[in-house]
């Protein structure tokens, strides 16, 4: 356990580090916010509230969720893709321990790196360029704190996913990219699940993209109340689980097949 | 001549490269598509839920992303410089440009074009005859030299201020994030401009001026008269913006000085 725990350490250090290219990072995110706040004032128009979700709601909504992307987003997925790649991934296999925990831990220290550099100083430039409402409720607090852990790991665990499938593809940048796309689209990043027309929310309800930023926001702007935060964390949590199976079984078959090209 | 002749060669050279790998850049196409699509299915969820953006109908704001589309893809196959700091300043390769017998951005732009990007121009093409089906528009013979004049605009003036922030790197050559935060400004320029307060709007039609890639030109083809004027102010925004930047670059590459051994 330790070693994982070094590893989450030296990511943060490293990333703090090179502090100064997220100063940046705040502001290309607020534009963003920006821009989608612009977007849902007019398409609200006069209209009280869309789907339950008030336009002070939907600004929170749109804030939360970019902040916590920079909080779950990582790129192992094209770290996993270089070091097959490059061939490295054969020297990962003979060190003590699991290579794909290892890429979790990894993800993990860059994510509390964000969090408390970007996504927590973002959230409040943000909150005072925007009409931004914070709930005053606890349990508000910590659903968003459950949901958001378990928001990163099962994004974490879909780019283990898209990453060992390298190893059967041997270049699968243009598959990453297409998860990327996916992701915005049906996590709840761009829009939230509600607003999609029934037979699309069917259909999301058996994927588990809308674990990733649909959740946690919805929590937050408390959208969801009641019994339904609870379902929703259930929901997150059986796909956390479900994911362990498909990563599990495409890495023991690719230790089997493993070609390195080079390294 | 020379310079279109040069131009050519580079341009058939480019494709011996790509097809080499023709997976990959199917791949590549395949992305944009995907995330043009991306774009599309926000217009159409959103309009699920109203009727009219600030008096714009749905098929009026997908007809503005059909074209934005168009002078976005000409930008993105030859103008793409976001990494000119890096790649000529930072490791000094822009010795090497200067050595060339052609002006030293076209130079670079012969090397960096990315002409699969030229796709999003059938794309946005598409997109627009879609929604100018819908919405009963009518062409006169003269419209589509109008269209050339208004994507060529589009297109210089994504270029011009592309150019200008890579013209900062001859002054400054620490690494910045001005690249990527422009793209994001430039989604700004897909909506119509009215959903932005006015500051935002000024910023948008004067001095980043992205409103005249997608709404201002599309103005035109749409009929909204109101804004007639700032549709044909389209092709001199494009023509002075990259004035003012090759202007800036041939200053700043006096300025330049080199780096590393």
């Amino acid at each position: 356990m330790g070693k994982y725990i070094e590893m989450i350490r030296v990511r943060f250090l490293m990333m703090l580090a090179y502090r100064t290219n997220y100063y940046s990072g705040i502001l290309i995110y607020s534009i963003n916010i920006g821009a989608y706040y612009f977007l849902w004032n007019a398409i609200y128009g006069g209209k009280g509230e869309i789907e339950g979700l008030s336009v002070i709601q939907m600004t929170t909504y749109v804030a939360v969720a970019w902040m916590a992307r920079a909080f779950y987003f990582n790129n192992i997925d094209r770290e996993i893709a270089q070091e097959i790649k490059e061939g490295k991934v054969a020297v990962e296999f003979i060190r003590p321990y699991h290579y794909l925990l290892m890429k979790t831990m990894q993800g993990l220290g860059e994510g509390i790196f964000r969090l408390s550099f970007f996504s927590i100083p973002g959230m409040i430039i943000v909150s005072l360029i925007f009409p931004i409402e914070f709930s005053a409720a606890f349990s508000t607090w910590m659903f968003f704190v459950i949901a958001i852990i378990l928001s990163f790991i099962v994004n974490t665990q879909i780019n283990l996913l898209t990453g060992v499938m390298t190893f059967f593809f041997f270049n699968n940048d243009g598959l990453i990219r297409a998860k990327r796309v996916v992701i915005d689209l049906f996590s709840g990043l761009l829009l939230p699940i509600s607003f999609y027309p029934g037979w699309a929310q069917n259909v999301m309800d058996f994927l588990p993209f809308q674990a990733i930023s649909y959740i946690p926001s919805m929590i937050f702007t408390e959208g969801f109340t009641g019994s339904a935060v609870w379902e929703a964390i259930l929901f997150q949590l059986v796909w956390a689980v479900i994911l362990i199976l498909p990563i599990q079984a495409l890495w023991v078959i690719a230790k089997k097949r493993l070609i390195v090209q080079g390294g | 001549m020379k310079h279109g002749s040069i131009f050519f060669l580079y341009v058939s050279q480019y494709m011996k490269t790509r097809l080499t790998y023709r997976v990959d850049m199917l791949m590549e196409i395949m992305s944009d598509l995907l995330f043009q699509a991306v774009n599309l299915i926000f217009i159409l969820v959103v309009f699920g839920h109203t009727n009219m953006l600030s008096g714009w109908s749905k098929d009026e704001i997908i007809f503005i992303y059909g074209f934005f589309l168009v002078p976005f893809a000409i930008f993105g196959a030859f103008f793409n410089i976001w990494d000119f700091n890096e790649r000529y300043i930072v490791k000094g390769e822009m010795d090497r440009i200067l050595t060339r017998p052609v002006h030293s951005l076209f130079q670079i732009i012969l090397e960096r074009m990315e002409l699969e990007s030229l796709f999003g121009v059938l794309t946005g093409i598409a997109v627009m005859i879609y929604a100018g089906s819908h919405l009963d528009l009518s062409l006169s013979w003269y419209d589509p030299i109008v269209f050339l004049f208004m994507v060529l605009g589009g297109a210089f003036v994504y270029a011009g201020i592309f150019i200008l922030l890579a013209s900062i790197s001859f002054w400054s050559d620490s690494r910045t994030s001005i690249m990527p935060m422009m793209y994001n400004i430039g989604n700004y320029g897909r909506y119509p401009v009215d959903i932005y307060n006015k500051v935002i709007r000024f910023v948008l039609t004067w001095i980043l001026p992205f409103a005249f890639v997608g709404v201002y030109p599309s103005a035109y083809f749409l009929g909204r008269e109101e804004w007639y004027g700032y549709a044909f102010l389209t092709p001199v925004m494009g023509a002075v913006f990259f004035g003012f930047a090759i202007f800036m670059w041939n200053i700043g590459v006096t300025k330049y000085r080199g780096a590393g051994n």
